[in-house]
């Protein structure tokens, strides 16, 4: 019998302590991001206090002005940070793209995993895949060459029909570029993730269930309807909230679609909006020019605001999401029996 | 037959009629985003793109390709040993808790919205460590984006490598090091390459973490590390479209044809490896 050398196994530990570092370096960049952000917009929280997410004005104050001191912290005069209309945008618009996107993913989701086999089936969710590959900024291209456009001379138009029975799809119609048009273009961007995790959930339904379901004399789409569906209900949530997760930390499409608004809160589906994301990078030039750094420490704030929303939805999505994975081991054992 | 099951049978259908148009939608809109950048981009590249570097708004892409390509490298140089050791622990030491606790994390950090990321690198590295817009900044702040994918893939390839193999070269009397080192990556070794692949296409494809770190220059990358601004294809993308003038539009619609044919190229050769790796394994 070969004896271990004491060489090998230094390295044997050597190679283990580097991998558990490399291993918690995602945890470390969670803790340092948060650590940042938070620490950053403490100003900026000290300043505005909760006004900060009551109040419309985005106004860095005048930079060539004296400064004063508000609230012990020194800022331009006439500064005030207002993120109203960016988390109402950021809320409206992925709203859009959800009640858009859900029903579109889960009957592409049901078709994927239960109408088309073998080749179809396989072109079909490479396709899907390529569409979630695809760069947000050709996306944003795309959105502002073709999308806004028709929905200013077609989509728009037509919808303001209903404007009678819901006033807020009526009004103006616009340039296109607005609410309407960035959830079309978040819808496209989050139908991928729906489609992919519904498909996977959908193909875990025990194959018993849905034979049970045919032999009582359900048609195909009751079986969907009825077994199906509500089977993974928990894990379609998840899903749900993991495509709402991606649609409000999504950045550049929207921002090239969205008419970029300030100080201006969404009166019809076809207004100027910016979501959190948006403000971010669009107000970086701006920030930079703000002596007294406020301007800097306030988009770290809504940094903070957008972290702490799609965290919270991430979590409640993955565990969801994951809880509904565990189920499957179960309904892996009613097929084996 | 009586007329509640015809009913039945005819809701059944409607259903699926809907659930295929769903379908038709997404496939519509996929392909017109295709075609419209494809068509666009053929017709307004020029091959002296790739030599030349930007003036003003026009001029060619030489110094975004050189610089996405730098950052890529960056990033792909710190994300991939991290993601790859990574996932070679939660898989093959860490304890069923643990390990499940970090690939819960991974995934929380893959959700952070990427421009959060972009602003964090900008107060930490941009401004708190002085490094200014600079090519390093973009490349960690890349980093963070990649690392997940490369950590997750690496940890589902490993795990889908029987045990016995690992009991074997154990019971050669390998240590673990040995074992993962000689064996277990063998066959793992194309999904952990599909993996960094991917993941190369997502950086690729980012703005928004770069807007912060990277900056924009209309200069060839050099390889100062930092305090150097670098411009990158995906940014050409964004500001070019939205100026008034056709020569600006037509470096917007190149670059985004570029970025297109190389992801697609990567997903198509992600698609041959995935497919040798099924053919080897039966």
């Amino acid at each position: 019998m070969k004896r271990v050398s004491s060489r090998s196994k230094i390295a044997d530990q050597v190679f283990l302590v580097a991998t558990g570092l490399c291993a918690s370096s995602p945890i470390l960049f969670l803790l340092v991001i948060t650590g940042i952000v938070v620490v950053q917009s403490i100003p900026s929280i000290r300043l505005m206090g909760w006004d900060f997410l009551t109040s419309v004005t985005w106004n860095m104050g005048s930079t060539y002005g004296a400064m004063t001191v508000k609230n012990g912290v020194p800022v331009p005069a006439g500064a005030s940070y207002g993120a109203l209309p960016f988390i109402v945008g950021t809320l409206a618009s992925s709203v859009i793209a959800l009640l858009i996107a859900v029903p579109i993913s889960l009957l592409t989701a049901m078709i994927l995993a239960y109408r088309v086999r073998g080749v179809v089936k396989s072109a079909l969710s490479i396709v899907v895949e390529l569409l979630a590959g695809i760069p947000s900024v050709v996306i944003g291209l795309w959105g502002i060459v073709v999308l806004a456009p028709w929905v200013s001379s077609s989509l728009g138009p037509l919808l303001t029909h209903v404007g009678w029975v819901i006033p807020f799809f009526s009004g103006p119609v616009g340039t296109g570029m607005g609410l309407l048009t960035s959830g079309l273009v978040l819808a496209l961007m989050v139908v991928p993730i729906i489609t992919a995790t519904t498909r996977d959930l959908l193909e875990q339904v025990p194959i018993l269930y849905r034979e049970g379901g045919i032999a009582l004399g359900m048609t195909s789409w009751e079986v969907v309807r009825l077994i199906c569906l509500p089977y993974i209900k928990e894990g379609m949530i998840g899903a749900v909230a993991l495509g709402w997760g991606r649609a409000m930390g999504e950045t550049m499409a929207v921002l090239m679609v969205s008419g970029s608004a300030i100080n201006y809160l969404p009166q019809n589906l076809y207004s100027p909006i910016s979501t959190m994301a948006a403000v971010i990078a669009d107000q970086l030039d701006s920030a930079m020019t703000d002596a007294s750094h406020m301007a800097v420490h306030a988009l770290s704030e809504l940094a903070l605001v957008l972290l702490v929303l799609t965290l919270l939805t991430n979590l409640v999505a993955r565990l969801l999401v994951n809880r509904s994975r565990g189920t499957r081991r179960a309904g892996m054992g009613v097929k084996a029996g | 037959m009586t007329i509640r099951s015809q009913m039945r049978k005819w809701k059944s259908n409607l259903g699926w009629g809907v659930a295929w148009f769903g379908t038709a939608l997404v496939l519509f809109g996929l392909f017109h985003l295709l075609w419209t950048v494809l068509s666009k981009g053929i017709t307004s590249f020029r091959w002296d793109m790739l030599t030349t570097v930007t003036h003003g708004v026009a001029g060619g892409l030489q110094n975004a390709i050189l610089g996405t390509f730098e950052l890529i490298l960056i990033s792909t140089v710190i994300a991939a040993p991290l993601g790859i050791l990574g996932g070679v622990y939660v898989s093959e030491f860490a304890h069923t808790k643990v390990a499940s606790v970090i690939r819960f994390l991974t995934e929380v950090l893959s959700g952070v919205p990427s421009i959060v990321i972009g602003y964090f690198g900008y107060l930490l590295m941009v401004l708190n460590w002085g490094w200014g817009f600079s090519a390093l900044a973009g490349g960690i702040a890349l980093t963070i984006i990649m690392l997940p994918y490369i950590l997750r893939t690496t940890e589902s390839s490993l795990q889908q490598v029987p045990l016995a193999q690992r009991e074997g070269a154990w019971a050669l009397g390998m240590t673990r090091f040995q074992a993962i080192s000689r064996v277990v990556w063998r066959p793992a070794a194309g999904g952990i390459a599909t993996g960094v692949l991917m993941a190369v296409a997502i950086g690729m494809g980012e703005t928004a973490p770069l807007l912060y770190t990277a900056g924009w220059s209309s200069l060839n990358p050099t390889w100062h590390l930092t305090g150097h601004q670098v411009g990158y294809l995906t940014y050409v993308v964004w500001t070019y479209i939205e100026q008034p003038y056709p020569e600006a539009h037509a470096l917007a619609y190149s670059a985004a044809f570029l970025l297109l044919v190389i992801i697609l190229v990567i997903h198509l050769v992600v698609r041959i490896l995935v497919k040798r790796a099924t053919v080897a394994a039966k």
